[in-house]
């Protein structure tokens, strides 16, 4: 009853300055609910990031072949080979003990043409030489037909699958499966076995592994690239050529089991670099290392922004403290009048700092509602500027456009006592110096 | 906390003890401000007694030491030296907590600026005291009401102080100093911020509450407005220069007293 009375009191003497309570609630609302946003932004950005490494495979290790700068504008050349060689493929398959397999792919842009529709432009695209494992670590998915298998890679088959965007921009209205594939650029024929469903496209991660579009891909058998396209690369670009050659781009190994990879990752390294330490043509990717990475990352930008947010909220705090000031000053006459009528220094105190957790929790509650609003405002916000703007949309770095904003549960319960605990604190000084007015001199107060 | 408080009743005492029990005993009263440069001494051993049922006016001249005087009675403040017995408790070595206790229980306050609390309606006004002594309950709104409407403000309850004249203001504010059945009531220039009409209604106010029994003690600088008390204290520079009952005290007709509750204006 009494703290009943003692509650309602509080509130009436907020709703007397209705505007003056609105804005210091508005404090705590903005801090309360920036706690909620940033931390959901984050955890959003992290679990985006920790997606897209898982994307590649924790338990894989991958090695990329780099195409070293051209030095000294090598108009003539002396044709370097650089990059991953199948021998060296070989070596990492059969050496290291952890390693259940390891899968060669060699990558190269072409364009691509349907030799039943000759007068269509020939498109561009990628073409790539692999096994069959390839589908099942990159995670494609047949639609129609089949993927590449053990018999086409022994036998050399010219045959391919396409990917699903590849197949509907060659053949609008035609079935592709079993139609013969042309490549202009090599003048060679493969006939389509396969057609992928849609995948998306794999951010890049760190600096040595490009984002992945695989929606104008074309595969076939490494041993049919190798024995057909060979090694050797000739581009000629307006007058002059560009030459390179290179045996395989990529070697995506895999571990049976996650806790060797640290371990195989450095014997590979080793085995890879054993002849030149500093070699510069291959870098080794781990998503394993780099997952742990990122959780540790992910720890950092937690904390950071909570304090950020943190800040807000005692900027709401003082806010909170300010206003009870002046209240309290204002008010003197009537805490005189409450002492004189009975009211301990505790009553005083109390009735105060009810007033302000009354604020802070009003703005903590409301805060809470304006945080959970997060996901839908972003989604909201990126709708918007896809539509309204696309230009700028197109400009957004690609984690604004892919992440999406996760509450975290626990920061809900955490800001709301954050911000009750703000209101005493903040609460607590002007309180007290209500409380320590003398009566008599808060009675004679005009 | 559920049964209502049963105050001591002043009425019941007196009939049972005789005529002389004391609302309040006073003896050797000091004190002393202590300043930078001096000390001025606003009180220098004041002792009177109150018995219960009277009515004083407490008159002098300003800087004489009426206020330092009602603070002490009122538990405002503790005196430097000397008694002050309320009730068989001496207020002048009580903690700080306990002097807020006795105000709550004990003693009813009237201001000159009434000091109504704004946010508050009439009854809630007048249950701040018993706010304070943990007394709220359905049976004392009940009691506030009666006090509302025994100082004609029945049909005011849910009125603002900001929505009352000066004087319905002031009934407001004797209700509430009513509410805790106090020893005494301390009214300090009740009438001073009234026109001579309403003052006369507030008298008719205090002079019916008298009549019942209650004890008025009220601080005034006005002759008009003492003559209507039993008993006269003047100060002088901090010392008692007369203490005396007043002889040809005036009083108010019944058929005025009869009006107040019947409702202002
Ligand atoms: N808080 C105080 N500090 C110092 N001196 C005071 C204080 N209160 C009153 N006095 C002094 O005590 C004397 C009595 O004052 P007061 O009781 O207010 O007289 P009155 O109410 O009769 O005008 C005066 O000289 C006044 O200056
Ligand atoms: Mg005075």
């Amino acid at each position: 009853m009494l703290i009943l009375r003692t509650w309602q009191l509080g509130i009436k003497s907020l709703l007397l300055h209705p505007m003056r309570s609105a804005l210091t609630v508005l404090g705590i609302f903005i801090g309360v609910a920036s706690v909620i946003w940033l931390l959901a932004i984050g955890e959003g950005i992290s679990k985006e990031a920790q997606r897209q490494i898982e994307d590649l495979g924790a338990e894989n290790i991958i090695v990329r072949s780099i195409k070293p700068p051209d030095e000294s504008g090598a108009n003539f050349r002396s044709i370097q080979a650089f990059g991953l060689t199948r021998a060296e493929h070989k070596l990492l398959s059969t050496t290291i003990k952890t390693v259940e397999s390891v899968l060669p792919i060699r990558e190269l842009p072409t364009k691509f043409a349907y030799t039943g529709n000759p007068n269509a432009k020939p498109i561009d695209g990628r073409l790539v030489g692999c096994t069959p494992e390839y589908a099942e670590v990159t995670r494609l998915e047949v639609a129609r037909g089949h993927f590449l298998t053990d018999r086409e890679i022994i036998s050399k088959g010219g045959v391919c699958v396409i990917a699903a965007n590849l197949a509907s921009k060659l053949f609008p209205s035609e079935d592709p499966l079993n139609k013969l594939m042309y490549l202009p650029e090599k003048k060679e024929f493969y006939k389509i076995v396969g057609v992928l469903k849609h995948r998306n496209a794999t951010a890049a991660i760190g600096g040595s592994l490009a984002s992945q579009d695989f929606s104008l891909d074309v595969y076939i058998p490494i041993t049919t690239m190798q024995a057909r396209v060979g090694d050797t690369e000739v581009k000629r670009t307006g007058g002059s050529f560009s030459v390179k050659e290179f045996e395989l781009s990529q070697c995506t190994i895999r571990v049976g089991d996650v806790d060797d990879v640290p371990r195989t990752a450095k014997l590979v390294e080793a085995t890879l670099r054993k002849d030149d330490p500093d070699r510069q043509d291959i870098a080794v990717v781990v998503p394993f290392e780099l997952l742990e990475q990122a959780k540790a990352t992910r720890l950092m930008f937690m904390m950071f922004m909570g304090l950020i947010a943190a800040i807000s909220l005692i900027v709401g705090g003082i806010g909170i403290m300010n206003i009870m000031l002046a209240t309290v000053t204002e008010r003197t006459r009537e805490i005189g009048i409450r002492r004189a009528l009975g009211g301990k220094r505790s009553d005083i105190t109390r009735q105060f700092l009810v007033e302000t957790i009354s604020l802070s929790v009003v703005g903590g509650l409301t805060g809470i509602l304006g945080g959970l609003l997060c996901p839908v405002t972003v989604e909201a916000a990126r709708w918007l500027i896809r539509e309204g703007a696309p230009a700028m949309y197109a400009n957004l770095p690609e984690v604004a456009k892919v992440m999406s904003p996760e509450i975290v549960p626990i920061s809900i319960p955490v800001a709301f006592i954050i911000s009750v605990f703000v209101g005493v604190i903040f609460g607590l000084y002007p309180a007290m110096r209500a409380a320590q007015m003398d009566p008599i001199e808060a009675l004679r107060h005009e | 906390m559920s049964s209502i408080p049963t105050v001591k009743s002043n009425d019941q005492t007196a009939e049972t003890n005789g005529q002389n029990v004391l609302a309040a005993r006073v003896r050797e009263l000091q004190k002393h401000y202590v300043l930078k440069s001096e000390t001025v001494r606003a009180l220098r051993g004041v002792s009177f007694d109150v018995p219960e049922g009277d009515y004083v006016a407490i008159m002098g001249a300003s800087g004489s030491g009426k206020s330092t005087l009602l603070n002490l009675l009122g538990c405002l403040d503790r005196p430097t030296s000397g008694s002050f017995v309320l009730g068989g408790d001496d207020v002048a070595t009580m903690t700080d907590d306990e002097l807020s206790q006795i105000r709550a229980s004990r003693i009813g306050f009237v201001f000159q600026s009434y000091n109504l609390i704004a946010q508050l309606t009439v009854v809630e006004n007048i249950e701040v005291p018993l706010y304070y002594m943990g007394q709220l309950n359905a049976e004392s709104r009940k009691r506030c009401k009666q006090l509302a409407a025994m100082v004609g403000l029945g049909d005011r309850l849910d009125h603002r102080p900001t929505q009352l004249s000066g004087g319905q203001q002031q009934r407001v504010a004797i209700a509430r100093s009513l509410v805790n059945d106090p020893y005494f009531m301390l009214a300090d220039e009740a009438t001073g911020n009234l026109d001579s009409v309403t003052t006369d209604e507030i008298l008719a106010l205090f002079q019916m509450l008298n009549d019942q029994g209650r004890t008025i003690i009220m601080v005034t600088h006005e002759d008009e407005v003492s003559e209507h008390a039993k008993r006269m204290i003047r100060l002088k520079d901090g010392e008692i220069q007369i203490d005396k009952r007043i002889e040809n005290r005036k009083t108010f007709p019944p058929e005025v007293i009869k009006k107040i509750s019947m409702g202002t204006d």
